[in-house]
């Protein structure tokens, strides 16, 4: 089975605070830890996993700026044969719709059986899969959190649902699945295998070599445009404590005690 | 333009519609002011459904079919893009099913895609402007969508109250006839349930709760002793189990246990929408984590800027002191 991941690098949300900058244009951007997208992460491990029973290939395509090719080295590392990267200046902007386009001429230039995407990344809009499904007229499922692969049948997969139940369903192939937490338990990748990947060429599409028409992906293409990022006017909000470590546990065994915390 | 239709995707289960249906007659008056609205019933044995929805919304299209018993996604795409009028704005839930059908279906109807929205700032035109929120909720942006071509807007549960509606019981309109023909390239085959263990932290009425902030699992010993010592349940957010650190059943939100404490310790947890789904009955909140700007301060009662690791033994040592 030949298998094409979508991965994004992201600002580490556990990591960082993230704050406006530029009176809303942007965020700020130095110092953020950045990594590859917790959903992304899963959705190669199973790739690498499936390929690694039954052959095949896994491919990581990132679209993004220069910058993206380290998560591709590090996603490569895990164990996926190929990188992919998709570099235009033409594509800032792209709203996920955009985004779905770029993917879509990238697939086109390969063979895959299976596409995987994350869930959902750092804009938390969880729309990239569903959209590129649509757009190659390929069936799709969100929030798959078990892939069993049958040769010569549909797949066997598991979407999770609100409380944690799962629904299962046989989906055809090719098709594109997008990936929950949980899934498996992605490898750890250390710096001996990463420096194995160091020199592995990977190559790098534009627009042009993916003859994707600038007008429709992009600021110009976009439908949805973010115009600033603001913090909201907080409301009441909690009550601060302050104090050293020693104080603030004293208050908080006082408030506990008053609330009925401590039996 | 503003007397263009909106159609709303009920989502509904055992003959009862969710929250969300009448979550999203509130967000319908938000966005689009003054417009008229049509719920869309789709499944098989609907009839009460479209009776208690009928309350909220303009009208009611009805799509009862035994083939469509299971809300499919794949086959309830192509069915809307079948019934529903060009240009058409479409309201669903962000939920597991709204994650499915939503984006596909924006591509099909060629209408833009406004994903996970929580707040309505106008409609100027074609213009749709709206609040969302990004990087697990630390900022908020203002987002302008072009919708010319018609909507599919999904609305974060929670993030718009049910209002008292002006309509008075629509018509239910039967177009079950035209809910027929569909097909998929993926069948619904079963629903598991959630294994249910011996822990059942719904119960519990204090809970102490640890999220990714824990960061190396020999730590977790430090929250389960402060349990111990306060009598308190224990229970996680998502990516502990994810990292099989605690058992699924201790999971709190949307994918997991829906929980109703009297009191709240929320330890290393941002404060996701999906996490604090899973927490009703208004409890008293404490929450720690290092991060000024964690989203979970804007909820919690009570609030301390703090490394857990060394908060959490101070306060497990006072508690054993106090007793
Ligand atoms: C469909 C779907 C369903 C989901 N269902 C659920 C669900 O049911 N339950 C759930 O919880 N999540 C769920 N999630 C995941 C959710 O979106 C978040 O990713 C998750 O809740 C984050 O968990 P967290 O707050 O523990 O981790 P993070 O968001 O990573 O936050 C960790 C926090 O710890 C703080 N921290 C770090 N170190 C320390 C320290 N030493 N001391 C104090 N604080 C520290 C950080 O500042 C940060 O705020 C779901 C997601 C999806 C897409």
């Amino acid at each position: 089975m030949d298998i094409l991941v979508c991965v994004k690098r992201v600002p580490d949300s556990a990591e960082n605070e993230i704050s406006v900058a530029a009176g809303g244009a942007d965020i700020h951007r130095d110092d953020l830890v950045y990594s590859v997208n917790e959903w992304d992460n899963y959705a190669v491990e199973e790739a690498i996993q499936i390929t690694e029973r039954l052959g095949g290939t896994v491919t990581v395509v990132s679209l993004g700026d220069s910058e993206a090719e380290e998560v591709v080295r590090r996603e490569m590392a895990m164990g996926a044969g190929q990188g992919l990267l998709l570099v235009d200046g033409a594509f800032t902007g792209s709203d996920g719709l955009g985004i779905a386009t770029i993917l879509k001429a990238a697939v086109q230039k390969g063979r895959y059986d299976l596409i995987l995407t994350g869930a959902q990344a750092d804009d938390g809009g969880g729309q990239v899969g569903g959209m590129l499904a649509a757009l190659l007229d390929w069936p799709f499922a969100s929030l798959v959190n078990r892939i069993d692969v049958n040769e010569g049948k549909p797949l066997r997969i598991g979407r999770e649902i609100e409380g944690g139940a799962q629904e299962v369903s046989d989906i055809e192939t090719p098709c594109v699945l997008s990936i929950q937490t949980g899934i498996n338990e992605p490898r750890y990748v250390g710096i001996r295998g990463i420096r194995k990947v160091a020199s592995v060429e990977i190559p790098v599409l534009d627009a042009t070599a993916l003859g994707v028409e600038t007008a429709s992906v992009g600021s110009a293409g976009a439908k949805v445009r973010r115009v600033d990022y603001f913090v909201p006017v907080a409301g009441a909000g909690a009550e601060m404590l302050t104090g050293s470590t020693d104080e603030l546990a004293g208050k908080l065994l006082d408030l506990l005690k008053a609330k009925g915390g401590i039996k | 333009m503003s007397d263009a239709k909106v159609f709303i995707l009920v989502t509904h289960a055992d003959g009862k519609a969710d929250d969300s249906a009448f979550e999203l007659a509130a967000a319908s008056g938000r966005l689009f002011p003054g417009a008229s609205t049509t719920a869309l019933v789709v499944g098989s044995g609907v009839d009460a459904v479209c009776q208690e929805v009928a309350t909220v919304f303009g009208e009611v299209w009805k799509f009862d079919q035994a083939a469509l018993a299971y809300p499919n996604a794949e086959l309830l795409r192509p069915l809307l893009v079948k019934v529903l009028p060009a240009g058409s704005r479409v309201l669903l839930a962000h939920n597991t099913f709204g994650l499915d059908l939503g984006p596909g279906l924006s591509v099909k109807l060629g209408a833009a895609y406004v994903p996970d929205v929580v707040g309505a700032e106008g409609l100027d035109g074609a213009t749709l402007k709206v609040i969302r929120q990004e990087f697990a909720g630390q900022v908020s942006a203002h987002v302008a969508c072009d919708i010319s071509k018609g909507a599919v807007v999904s609305v974060r549960p929670g993030a718009f109250k049910p209002e008292p509606s002006g309509a008075t019981g629509g018509p239910v309109v039967d177009r079950s006839t035209e809910a027929t023909g569909l097909s998929a390239r993926r069948s619904f085959v079963e629903v598991i349930s959630a294994e249910a263990g011996d822990i059942d932290i719904t119960k519990e009425d204090v809970l102490v709760s640890v999220g990714r902030g824990i960061g190396e699992q020999e730590n977790l010993a430090l929250v389960e002793a402060l349990a111990e010592a306060m009598g308190a349940g224990l229970s996680c957010s998502r990516p502990i189990v994810d990292a099989k650190w605690l058992e699924k059943p201790r999971q709190v939100g949307t994918s997991g246990q829906t929980v109703k404490p009297k009191v709240y310790l929320a330890l290393g947890i941002s404060g996701s929408f999906q996490h604090m789904g899973g927490i009703k009955g208004n409890p008293f909140m404490i929450a720690v984590n290092k991060n000024p700007k964690a989203p979970i301060f804007q909820v919690a009662s009570v609030g301390v800027v703090a490394d857990l690791l060394e908060l959490v033994p101070a306060l497990t040592e006072k508690i054993k002191k106090g007793k």
